[in-house]
């Protein structure tokens, strides 16, 4: 019994560790000061001039944007270089697994940088297609490790018997190993898209021209002060995000992750 | 034959915006460039990198690295038991909830905790309402510890739980049958049997607090030099990208040997520590 | 097959989303400024007046601005650099020339700021904001009074003042205690600077980058070296901090508005410069921004208490000892290992 009261009380302390500092920037979403320093009573104004406020609309936009097509891309590539990778002989999945920690271990500042020199050396110009292409790039290894396991953790004579009784292979892995992935992959888009959507370092070097997230944003702010609207939009980004999973766990199980 | 084209567009990938913009920067490592515009291959980056200001650096931020990493698996492996024995219902609840701080901005996160710690913050607030002295959080090693523990948690108590989700119960069940006690049980079954997860739990905090900058910025006043502060101030201050490439490729070096002898220490292979994140 | 069929509809979706944009056949600007340093509602006057659409853009200090334009893959219409820096950028052909006849509103600008060192004839650039850096201090907290670079090495403030997190600004605050040219190039002196500064770091709360307002708004610390708009903006919300000019000298700033050479829209560009420098615009500019504007017809405008103080116009006498930074050429290595080195102290 005392037990099960010191578990209870580890998880709250943990929990309380985990969102002290959202619960701060959402109390000063609501101070009446360009400040988040001090206290200096309540108001709404931040969240009405939030939305009249282009730069950070704009920053929200392209930020959800790449992330969900970062996410998706990072995603189909992955699955299916998963689904080669399985099949391939033991040493060449010992490469490619080496190489695709690389983009997990290197700093990101290195990988902003690379991508950087890689795209001016291949006169692309910095944007909207040069994040999605940077973002990607950091999120297809996460999906593959998340991926892969399900793929050895499948009965691994399923595919060959399906191709035996005669399933077109496009229908082989429609039918018998998607579902057996499907974990995996839900896992490996979830990480993709968190991934995406607090990159700060990696983005800025691969971007320009008027395209920018949030983390941009906030970044060359900083030097002035973080604004207040900021906090409102992180406060209403939260909730959104609460009240979908709340939603989602109502209704549908989601896969065990 | 499909089996073989499914990773193409993979492998392209990864040849082209990782393998390439890699040898760049190893290319930038091993150059140096004179006054006057001219370049020379030399390894003259390399040996400026062993000079003792840089390795004392280097030594700061393994320290520091490997303390988040020890705080994160302390705090982390017991979160991680807890949830696995939750019930169902609240479960994968409890587990987005450690996913979702990570989608509020990580600089704002950063920042509100300059809020809680500083000498007027939150925390000597309480302080001072219990009567007790006013303490200096803020500016100290203490505090960027803090701020990496705290962004890098959840990447030690997921691939745990993970592991933990994923164990033969049967296995625990006759341990205990034989008359195992719990402690027995947990020494001699649960723990080594996760680890695995911990081992990537371990690999996925360390590498990013070994090469952090913001978190020494912001939570240490940009006082205290992380070798990720070394190398952003060589690409965005001082514009010296061949001596920054150096660094980089050292940290590189460094964190792929570490992750080398971790793996032959545990016994695990990349694809087998792969299937335990998350 | 419901889901891959509805993945693909959404990238479709969004394919054309980002392409869609692109079709109009409006003029964009890409402006490239530091962050919150204009007020985003004149974006909106220009746009109905000009029919140029502002793409905007920001960054957080000089050098990431310039590795960006440097290195390529941007384009640029506008941005904002500090005086070095536009020296600099010129010597690197960086910047396109400005036509000064198309801009009728440079006579706005104030003789003063005009043809200064490190662009003597304003072919490149055309003053924007200028101030200075000092110290800001609570004047509840420092009773003693503060008119020298020496208080920010003195043990009795220990712990209690930032720096700036900025490599040029913090040697040049050693360089002056010590009585040299902050655009020194003599290596002892450097030398000697970077002893001082090593010797003062256990004192150092902090080098701050940013937020460096909330610090003294919540007396985190006491005393700054900040930038003077920085200054302006405390100043004018609480009455118990003043800032002071070193007597020593320090340094005074400049930022003025470039083109960066391979702008496709070099017309619109001046057009929106010339916008900058109309007396009204400049004044929604310095109202929301809090520096010290370079136009004289804004100067009408301003709250005119604002005109002699340290903070905001001080008289020019004042700053006689005050130096503007000129790039150091390949000198600059030196300046960028001695600040390496005591970082990383």
């Amino acid at each position: 019994m005392v037990n099960k009261w010191m578990k209870r009380l580890y998880t709250v302390l943990i929990f309380g560790f985990l969102y002290a500092p959202i619960a701060v920037l959402a109390v000063f979403s609501f101070n009446d000061s360009k400040s988040t320093a001090k206290w200096e009573g309540f108001t709404l104004d931040w969240y009405q001039s939030l939305f009249q406020n282009s730069l950070i609309m704009k920053s929200l936009y392209y930020t959800v944007l790449v992330a969900l097509i970062a996410s998706v891309v990072a995603t189909i590539i992955g699955t299916f270089a998963a689904f080669g990778i399985f099949y391939m002989k033991a040493w060449k999945q010992k490469v490619i697994l080496n190489v695709n920690s690389i983009p997990i271990l290197n700093p990101d500042i290195v990988t902003g940088i690379s991508l950087m020199t890689l795209f001016v050396a291949l006169n692309m110009e910095l944007g909207l297609l040069t994040m999605i292409i940077a973002h990607v790039t950091f999120c297809i290894p996460y999906v593959i490790l998340s991926v892969l396991p399900k793929f050895k953790q499948m009965p691994s004579e399923m595919l060959e018997a399906a191709l035996d009784l005669g399933a077109t292979p496009w229908y082989a892995f429609r039918k018998v190993i998607f579902p057996e992935i499907k974990p995996g992959i839900i896992t490996g888009a979830l990480i993709a898209f968190t991934l995406s959507i607090d990159d700060f370092v990696i983005s800025f070097f691969t971007t320009g021209n008027g395209v920018g997230n949030l983390s941009i944003a906030i970044y060359s702010m900083a030097r002035r002060g973080i604004k207040p609207e900021i906090n409102a939009l992180s406060t209403l980004m939260f909730i959104v995000v609460l009240v979908l999973m709340l939603v989602l766990n109502k209704r549908t199980k989601i896969e065990e992750i | 034959m499909i089996k073989r084209l499914s990773s193409g567009p993979y492998l392209f990938w990864m040849l082209m915006f990782v393998i390439v913009p890699i040898v760049m920067i190893l290319a930038f490592s091993m150059v140096t460039v004179t006054s006057g515009g001219d370049w020379s291959f030399s390894l003259s980056n390399f040996s400026r990198a062993f000079d003792p200001i840089y390795i004392a650096v280097l030594g700061r931020s393994l320290k520091i690295a490997l303390e988040a990493t020890f705080i994160c698996f302390i705090l982390g492996y017991p979160m991680a038991m807890i949830l696995a024995k939750m019930p169902v219902k609240y479960r994968t609840f409890s587990v987005m909830l450690f996913v979702v701080p990570m989608w509020m901005n990580f600089l704002l996160r950063t920042y509100a905790w300059m809020t809680i710690l500083g000498k007027n913050g939150i925390i000597n607030g309480l302080l001072s309402l219990l009567g007790l002295p006013n303490v200096t959080f803020l500016y100290t090693e203490g505090a960027v510890l803090l701020g990496m523990v705290y962004n890098f948690l959840p990447f030690m108590v997921l691939p745990i739980y993970t592991v933990l989700m994923k164990m033969d119960q049967s296995l625990v069940e006759a341990a205990e049958d034989l008359g195992g006690d719990k402690r027995t049980v947990f020494r001699k079954v649960i723990f080594p049997l996760s680890i695995p997860g911990i081992l990537s739990g371990v690999s996925m905090v360390f590498m990013p607090s070994v090469s952090t900058f913001v978190i020494s910025n912001l939570l240490y006043g940009g006082q205290y030099m992380l070798i990720g502060n070394l190398i952003e101030q060589q690409f965005l201050v001082v514009n010296d990208w061949n001596f920054g490439s150096a660094v980089a490729m050292i940290l590189m070096l460094l964190i792929l040997a570490s992750m080398a002898i971790m793996n032959r220490f545990g016994g695990g292979n990349p694809e087998e520590r792969g299937a335990n994140l998350w | 097959m419901k889901k891959i069929v509805s993945i693909v509809l959404l990238i479709a979706l969004f394919a054309t989303l980002f392409t869609g944009c692109k079709s109009e056949d409006k003029i964009v600007l890409n402006v490239y400024n530091w962050g919150d340093y204009i007020d985003e509602d004149i974006f909106e006057t220009f746009e109905e007046e000009t029919g140029i659409e502002i793409n905007y853009e920001t960054y957080a200090t000089n050098e990431e601005m310039y590795t960006k334009i440097k290195k390529g893959g941007t384009q640029y219409d506008i941005a904002i650099p500090s005086d070095y820096m536009i020296e600099k950028m010129i010597k690197e052909d960086l910047l396109e020339p400005i036509d000064l006849s198309k801009i009728p509103n440079y006579a706005n600008i104030d003789s003063r700021f005009k043809g200064l060192d490190f662009d003597p004839e304003n072919k490149y650039s055309v003053p924007y904001f200028w101030g200075t850096v000092g110290i800001i201090y609570n004047t509840d907290l420092i009773t003693e009074p503060v008119d020298s670079w020496s208080v920010l090495w003195d043990e009795k403030y220990s712990g209690m003042f930032t720096m700036v997190d900025s490599q040029r600004d913090s040697i040049m605050v050693a360089l002056k205690k010590l009585g040299y040219s902050m655009n020194t190039k003599n290596l002892d002196e450097l030398e000697a600077a970077k002893q001082a500064l090593i010797e003062q770091k256990p004192l150092v709360l902090a080098y701050v980058g940013d937020n460096v307002k909330d610090m003294l708004i919540s007396e985190e610390a006491a005393m700054a070296v900040v930038w003077s708009g920085e200054a302006s903006a405390v100043i004018q919300e609480y009455d118990n901090f003043a800032y002071a000019l070193p007597k020593e000298g320090s340094n005074m700033w400049f930022d003025n508005v470039i083109i960066p050479k391979g702008s496709k829209n070099i017309e619109a560009a001046h057009q929106f410069i010339d916008f900058l420098c109309r007396g009204d615009i400049g004044f929604k500019n310095a109202d929301y921004v809090g520096y010290a504007t370079c136009n004289t017809e804004t100067m009408k405008l301003i709250d005119q208490s604002l005109i002699g103080t340290t903070y905001a116009y001080p008289d020019l006498k004042l700053l006689e000892n005050f130096e503007i930074f000129s790039d150091p050429g390949d000198f600059i290595t030196e300046y960028d290992r001695i600040w390496t080195e005591i970082k990383a102290k």
